[in-house]
């Protein structure tokens, strides 16, 4: 009977307030705003007064933001279309690929975010709460934090053909010591609370336990990490991309879009610039989303940042 | 006190090895064959073969890795597949550009940083503050090859004050060494500038609520002393560690901004070997990262002890 009381989730009153505190954040309002905004034309691309993206058109390389451009649809009439965005040395209208190439970047980063935070949370119980795991796992995850992110994500791009999950497998493995060490370190302290030892004692098996009393504690921080890890895996897919080491160079991503400009960047810049701008707001509103989540769900993390 | 030290830089060797072991592993664990790089397109099997006998590719695992890391340790990286000379030598002369962009920008980064986050921080919640948090969050979000680019058309094309991209040798003159590093240290510095500013300001913030500042404000020292002798010297244990972990974010930084200012150092060689598969490089390069970067957390370990009497170990 006491097992029944013990086993409601812990977090689970906190939730309302930290929902209603969430909208008074303007952190959170703007990172949300700005995320829908991408996700809509993510999701809405090719009605967004779109072409191909990756149509060549060879009369029409290098064309500055705002030129008139004609083009061949499927059907082989002619058609004239502005070049909001210009074109680049293949003639492709980056507009468009800027607009598809949103994507492929929430694709990478809400991918790495979700499988890091995963494996992070099932090898840091593990750790945290088996002995002589921990010795073993912590020594592994020390050796793999001691490689520099971005190296271990470009060593491992190596290894197979570019694609799109090779990048997100590359970008992920550099992310999962950190969820580990968090997790790890929640786990050492809940299981000093005297709720824990009280399951202990009653006898509730080491699964339930680490469900119902332990996983809850981890979902707030988890939270935030996740964002963070999210920000993180959008700039990293991005400069893998931009260095020619990322996903496949046909595939619209602002990371191969600037790749692809970066010759010809003196006399067009529009190349660099429009995908830029938008991967720099697109980390920004993810970051703030994340700071505001932070102070509004883990207010004991946000002091200790 | 000596007994920690020994202890500490005991410790750093199984993290070596572990990041050895991985690295061999994931090399070695490729679906392409070495062997068959090297021996190219219209070489036989009885070739390969060959090749791969003399790399030692036929033997156990477990005896590769032991010859391969003995190797390592006396400094033989073996040889490059791509660029026909031993990585060594090719790490020897990559290294000029990419410490001297390293070093510009740490100095940069901290001269910058460290006043700014102590300002905000004395300044808590007025404009500056905002202003300076606002940066802070910015130049996390910045993708520093932007960044480059902006900086390169303001500057170098619209302005022609400096120059585009390349980089000048040191021995060719120090006028030209440091104007070619102004604009890749200073796209390179933004993310540590942003980092340690806050990190910075946070510290301070939670140093000055100290009642011995109180106490230096009420015998009539001036803000500055305040601030700087009392304040900053007591918050410098969590700012030398976040400049310390930072250098992940550096050697991230090098890759990308060696590439966008067309420096030949090591990250660009990183990206050159990533490029052609070029394997042993590619082992060097990041067993040569991050043994840097554990060294410098080891060397930040050791400056607690100068920077905090009270931590005695």
């Amino acid at each position: 009977m006491a097992d029944v009381i013990l086993d409601t989730p812990i977090a689970a009153p906190a939730k309302p307030a930290a929902t209603f505190r969430n909208l008074h954040n303007p952190g959170v309002v703007f990172g949300t705003t700005v995320i829908l905004i991408v996700l809509l034309m993510a999701l809405l691309a090719p009605w967004l007064g779109t072409i191909d993206p990756t149509a060549i058109n060879p009369i029409a390389r290098n064309k500055v933001p705002g030129a008139e451009l004609s083009l061949r649809t499927d059907t082989g009439e002619r058609i004239k279309m502005i070049a909001l965005f210009g074109t680049d040395g293949l003639g492709r209208d980056v507009y468009s690929r800027v607009v598809y190439g949103a994507r492929i970047s929430l694709l990478v980063g809400v991918s790495v975010a979700l499988i890091s935070v995963a494996c992070g949370l099932f090898i840091g119980l593990l750790a945290g709460f088996f002995r002589i795991l921990d010795a073993i796992i912590m020594r592994v995850m020390d050796g793999l934090m001691a490689i520099p992110a971005i190296l271990l994500a470009i060593a491992m791009v190596s290894l197979f053909r570019s694609s799109v999950l090779t990048v997100i497998i590359a970008i992920t493995v550099p992310q999962i010591p950190g969820v580990v060490r968090l997790v790890r370190s929640i786990v050492l302290s809940v299981r000093e609370e005297p709720y824990v030892e009280a399951a202990v004692t009653l006898g509730t098996s080491t699964p339930k336990l680490l469900w119902r009393h332990v996983l809850p504690n981890t979902i707030a921080p988890m939270i935030v990490q996740g964002t963070f890890i999210c920000a993180a895996a959008i700039l990293v897919e991005a400069i893998l991309s931009f260095l020619g080491i990322g996903v496949p160079p046909e595939v619209p991503t602002w990371g191969n879009i600037m790749a692809e400009g970066r010759q010809v960047f003196s006399l067009f810049p529009h190349n660099i610039i429009y995908p830029g701008v938008f991967l720099a707001m697109t980390i920004l509103a993810v970051n703030v989303l994340g700071d505001g989540m932070r102070d509004t769900l883990d207010p004991k993390m946000a002091k200790r940042v | 006190m000596y007994g920690y030290l020994f202890r500490r830089v005991l410790g750093t060797i199984p993290v070596m090895l572990v990041v050895a072991i991985f690295i061999f592993l994931m090399l070695r664990l490729t679906p392409s064959d070495p062997a068959a790089i090297i021996a190219g397109d219209s070489a036989t099997t009885e070739q390969v073969a060959k090749i791969r006998g003399q790399l030692g590719l036929d033997r156990p695992m477990v005896e590769q890795f032991f010859i391969w890391s003995s190797k390592v340790l006396s400094g033989d990286f073996g040889e490059s597949f791509f660029f026909k000379k031993t990585v060594a030598s090719l790490i020897g002369e990559r290294i000029e550009p990419t410490l001297s962009l390293a070093l510009i920008t740490m100095l940069l980064a901290v001269l910058v940083a460290v006043p700014l986050g102590v300002l905000a921080a004395h300044r808590h919640g007025s404009w500056i503050d905002r202003i300076v948090m606002g940066f802070s969050v910015l130049g996390f979000s910045m993708p520093s090859f932007v960044i480059g680019y902006l900086l390169i058309y303001l500057f170098a094309v619209w302005l022609g004050w400096l120059p585009v991209q390349g980089y000048q040798r040191i021995s060719e003159g120090l006028g030209g060494w440091l104007r070619g590093l102004v604009l890749p240290s200073l796209t390179l510095s933004i993310i540590f500038v942003a980092l340690i500013a806050r990190m910075t300001r946070t510290s301070m913030l939670e140093v000055l609520s100290e009642d011995y500042i109180r106490t230096a404000r009420a015998k009539g020292q001036s803000e500055r002393k305040v601030l700087f002798r009392h304040a900053l010297r007591n918050a410098a244990v969590p700012i030398v560690t976040v400049i310390g972990l930072g250098v992940a974010l550096l050697i991230g930084g090098v890759v990308v901004t060696e590439s966008v200012f067309t420096i030949p150092g090591l990250g660009r060689l990183t990206v050159d070997a990533v490029l052609a598969r070029d394997y042993p490089t590619i082992q060097a390069v990041i067993l040569l990262f991050s043994f840097v970067y554990v060294m410098i957390n080891l060397a930040v370990d050791m400056i607690y002890t100068l920077l905090d009497p009270r931590i005695r170990y």
